[in-house]
């Protein structure tokens, strides 16, 4: 009878601490995997706060289990029992006190570095939440350098990107575990923040706020490069949408003009100059479609053009039926779109 | 103290006397029969045990909705459920835990057990009482009804504006939810009104606020935090409705308002609601340690302030729930503190507890072994949420599965474990009968492995960065394994709890017939028969020590001298319980079920047009009129009483 419960507070512990180190360090999603300055900080401070739980549960387990499974004496009623009780019990809160305060204070150390940046801000840009996908627009004095990427942040290595944060409809949130934590992008508001990433590579992150309908599928990638090759990536951007070169491309681009397509999507350098959805003036040179929710490829861009409701429901673009050889000529125009 | 009052020795009533007494008594509060009778009810035992068993009715039904978010999660890129209907079961998994099982629950738990551990016949209020759990119960049913006819809430049981504004959720959905939270705030102002009243002034003489079982002052603390609670979820659930009824623009930044104001009032809500939930069955705890050790609580004082510690603390953490909105770092640095501090009395009473365990001779009957279960999993559930204090590491897991894992640890460990061994420990005072103590044990390693299979994973599932709220997952993120781990759990949970109700049912047809005090237990309500007779005490009993029943002398005093023939009953002062004086409580009545109906017939009635209001007030105001309106009899007894005091006077 005394075993039982004995055993289960003994394997509960076990699984606890277990669980905490088995915690994978790999997750191209997780934050105790860091490849940032913020992300670094913030999980040395997690491993110390984890640490300290798993030691401090362990504590209180072993004295729960002696305090149930001790063997009783006859002087446990004596006052002198008490005075000893009432002396651990003060014991055990001062103790409690301290550790906290020691976990106030590395908080408080851990943060500092999380508000402001550690250096000047390389550029800026700004972080648009939609229901549901992002909006990335790089600012340049030049109004025609102005551009927008869609669900994918470049960002240069080793340096810090501003971010300001705002939101058109609901509130979202921008989180990208291996480099930051969360920030809310909410509407009426506009808050700034910093990412920054130490090493090149493709970070994911994922809408952190619930927003609605899709919001299980409003994911993003940040690609941190060198910083020449983050360079030659914005130049490129900045130029507008390659002439289609043959004569399906053509097909495809008057396909393109001539339905529903246009009143969303902006395409640079053609008439197509809408903001509802997001712009396509690159769109074949990322690495998704739809938010991170299928890769980019011909066959997921067929699906998700003719019918992206069975693919994320509730979504705001409409199915679209056409001629097989339309369809054809616009996923060739759309492909074209390096 | 008016000589109808004095305290006597119990040797000089004769049994005769006794018996014409207990006749007498049983006439006087009788509990009406037939169908009318049975809306009319005002017997605190009565609506408590309605109250938990309709609270118990939609924990299943919340729990079957877990359940098939479970199924759904269980692989990657499921298609079991889509994001319309997953959103509204989310939605209303939480909302329905929350607002119609704990909350409730816990309150039923007070409406039960406070009368009779204070030594009162009945709680103060009692057609309140009433209303209270109609209004509760129409609203429960508003909620279930829109489940099934799939046009539930599906904007979370926290709403976020603008998403649960007009332009975001158009239709009805956001309004049921909105209209829930009215019922359920109406209900439970009014059973905190009830349980402050009734603990504050009808304490039996002799329990001095430092005499009162932890219980009770659990359940002051809880109905104190009810009161300064529930005004921000009135302000903030009554503009989102005006917002959406009649195009006002308290959350709408394109006109001047502010979305954040609804998170700062829904969250200075929303965390006391933690506590509301949780300190209820802290007091559960203390009771079981106590009866099933066989010693008092270690540390009286300690555990009694640090409960009202709670109470306070819990007002200033809110901003804690919105750490990634980007608001000033000195402020948040603030709420860290505070949020850290809380864990300071929490931290107390585990120690009191510990030590209590140590001191005392355990008997490890099923309510101690959900009690020990309570403390293998809230342990780890406050340790969870110190680390969710700090603001570096709450921006990383902020609205992931670890929190998810951390509330459940809480809310569940903390709270449905010391309920669950709280219904065995009470369930003969309930009922009459005991439950089955070897199914219990089942029932205990079934919930407690469950619980942990399920929910364990979850901490590990955030730190790899699985976000909340989502209907479903991509297949390459290594969420697989765990997940499917956890959906597994689920499905020991749902034995757990089925188990659970089959010894309900098993125990109350068939289970051993209960003493007075099978547990031996110390406080009133285990010195009268179980099920307790309708008045609750033959004599109001005088309390001797703060451990009512084990501090009792041979021949205990009793108060005489309030009155048999009519609903009369004694109230004390508030510090010490000194007689003051007598009050007469209402017969039962139709009438605030009447009310109750109009009332839910307003609520529902202005999700679709603001007229209404203007319609429903009459009504309302002719069924508070029959309410109010004295009966002959009451009247007389009126007058009597006011004739007996100007001849005192004379």
């Amino acid at each position: 009878m005394m075993r039982a419960p004995g055993s289960a507070l003994r394997a509960s512990a076990c699984v606890a601490s277990a669980g905490m180190l088995l915690v994978s360090c790999t997750g191209n999603q997780a934050g105790l995997n860091p490849h940032g300055p913020i992300a670094r900080s913030i999980a040395t401070h997690s491993w110390a706060l984890l640490a300290a739980c798993v030691v401090v549960y362990l504590v209180v387990m072993i004295a729960l289990f002696v305090a149930i499974g001790r063997r009783r004496r006859d002087s446990d009623d004596r006052p002198e029992t008490t005075v000893r009780l009432t002396r651990n019990v003060s014991i055990a809160v001062a103790l409690t006190v301290i550790i906290l305060l020691g976990i106030a204070a590395s908080s408080v150390i851990a943060g500092r570095g999380i508000y402001s940046p550690s250096g000047a801000g390389a550029i800026t840009v700004d972080v648009v939440g939609h229901q549901w996908w992002w909006d990335f627009q790089y600012h340049d004095i030049t109004p025609s350098d102005v551009f927008t990427s869609p669900n994918e942040l470049h960002i240069p290595v080793g340096v810090p990107v501003v971010l300001k944060a705002m939101s058109t409809d609901v509130i979202h949130s921008f989180w990208v575990p291996n480099l930051m934590g969360k920030r809310d992008l909410i509407p009426g508001m506009i808050t700034n923040t910093w990412i920054q990433a130490d090493e090149p590579g493709v970070y994911r992150g994922q809408c952190a706020e619930f927003c609605g309908h899709q919001h299980a599928h409003m994911a993003l990638n940040v690609v941190a490069e060198p910083m020449d090759k983050f360079q030659v990536w914005i130049r490129h951007q900045r130029e507008p949408a390659p002439q289609p070169a043959t004569d399906q491309e053509r097909r495809g681009r008057d396909v393109f003009m001539q339905s529903p397509c246009v009143t969303c999507h902006a395409i640079r350098g053609t008439d197509a100059g809408s903001h509802v959805g997001p712009e396509l003036t690159h769109v074949a040179s990322r690495l998704t479609l739809a938010a991170g929710t299928l890769p980019n490829a011909r066959g997921h861009l067929a699906g998700w053009i003719a019918n992206s409701q069975s693919i994320k429901p509730g979504n705001r673009m409409p199915p679209n039926a056409l001629a097989p050889a339309d369809f054809q000529a616009l996923l060739a125009y759309i492909r074209s779109l390096r | 103290m008016s000589d109808a009052m004095v305290v006597e020795r119990r040797a000089t009533i004769t049994t005769a006397d006794e018996e014409r007494l207990r006749r007498q008594l049983s006439d006087t509060w009788y509990v009406p029969r037939g169908i009318i009778g049975w809306f009319s009810v005002a017997d605190h035992k009565t609506i408590g045990r309605r109250y938990i068993i309709t609270a118990f009715g939609f924990f299943i039904f919340a729990g079957v909705l877990a359940a098939m978010m479970r199924l759904q999660l269980a692989v990657p890129n499921n298609h079991f459920i889509g994001p319309d209907l997953y959103n509204q079961i989310f939605t209303v998994h939480g909302t329905m835990m929350m607002f119609l099982f704990a909350v409730p629950v816990m309150e039923a738990m007070g409406i039960y057990l406070v009368p009779l551990m204070v030594g009162t016949r009945n709680i103060a209020f009692p057609r309140l009482n009433a209303y209270s759990y109609y209004v509760y119960l129409f609203g429960g049913v508003m909620l279930v009804i829109t489940m099934l006819m799939n046009t539930a809430p599906d904007v979370g049981w926290f709403s976020y504006v603008p998403l649960a504004g007009p332009d975001y959720t158009p239709g009805k959905r956001a309004d049921f939810w909105a209209q829930l939270i009215t019922f359920t705030e109406v209900a439970a102002l009014a059973v905190s009104v009830e349980l402050v009243t009734t603990i504050l002034k009808t304490r039996a003489p002799g329990m001095s606020l430092n005499r009162m079982p932890l219980f009770v002052w659990a359940m002051l603390v809880t109905a104190f935090m009810v009161i300064f609670a529930m005004p921000a979820i009135v302000a903030s659930s009554s503009f989102l409705l005006l917002d959406r009824l009649v195009g006002t623009h308290f959350y709408n930044p394109a006109e001047g308002g502010d979305s954040l104001l609804w998170q700062h009032l829904f969250w200075f809500f929303g965390h006391p609601e933690v506590y509301i939930i949780f300190v209820p069955a802290l007091g559960m705890v203390s009771s079981i340690v106590s009866a099933l050790t066989s010693r008092p609580i270690f540390g009286y004082s300690a555990m009694v302030l640090s409960l009202v510690a709670t109470g306070f603390i819990g007002f200033g953490l809110w901003v804690h729930h919105m750490f990634a909105t980007g608001l000033p770092a000195l402020g948040l640095e603030y709420f860290t503190a505070a949020s850290i501090v809380i864990a300071i009395p929490t931290g107390i009473q585990i120690f009191c507890w510990i030590a209590s365990l140590w001191r005392g001779r355990p008997r490890f009957q099923t309510p101690l072994l959900f009690v020990l279960g309570f403390f293998a999993i809230f342990v780890l559930g406050g340790l969870s949420g110190v680390t969710l204090a700090s603001v570096p590491f709450d921006l990383q897991a902020h609205d992931t599965y670890y929190v998810v894992a951390h509330f459940h640890y809480v809310l569940l460990g903390g709270a449905v474990f010391p309920l669950i061994g709280g219904i065995y420990f009470w369930f003969p005072k309930f009922t009459g009968r005991m439950m089955e103590d070897a199914l219990g044990k089942w029932n205990f390693w079934l919930l407690f492995v469950g619980f942990n299979v399920t929910f364990f994973p979850m901490h590990i599932l955030g730190l790899e960065g699985m976000p909340r709220r989502v209907y479903t997952y991509p297949d390459n993120m290594g969420w697989n394994t765990l997940n499917l781990v956890a959906s597994a759990g689920a499905l020991l949970l749902v034995f757990g709890g089925a188990l659970f109700v089959y010894n309900v049912v098993r125990s109350y047809r068939w289970g051993v017939i209960a003493s007075e005090n099978p547990w031996g237990a110390e406080t009133l309500e285990w010195s009268v028969s179980s099920p307790p007779p309708v008045y609750n005490f033959l004599h109001v009993p005088v309390v001797e020590g703060r451990c009512a029943l084990w501090d009792r002398s041979a021949d205990p005093p009793i108060v005489a001298g309030i009155r048999s023939d009519c609903r009369e009953v004694l109230v004390t002062d508030v510090m010490d319980a000194e007689p003051v004086h007598k009050a007469a409580y209402p017969e039962p009545s139709l009438w605030p079920f009447a009310c109750a109906v109009v009332t839910s017939a307003f609520f529902v009635g202005s999700i679709f047009t603001p007229w209404a209001l203007p319609v429903s007030i009459i009504p309302l105001a002719m069924t508070l009129i029959g309410w109010f309106w004295p009966r002959k009899k009451e009247s007389q007894r009126h007058d009597e009483r006011v004739h007996a005091m100007q001849e005192a006077r004379a």
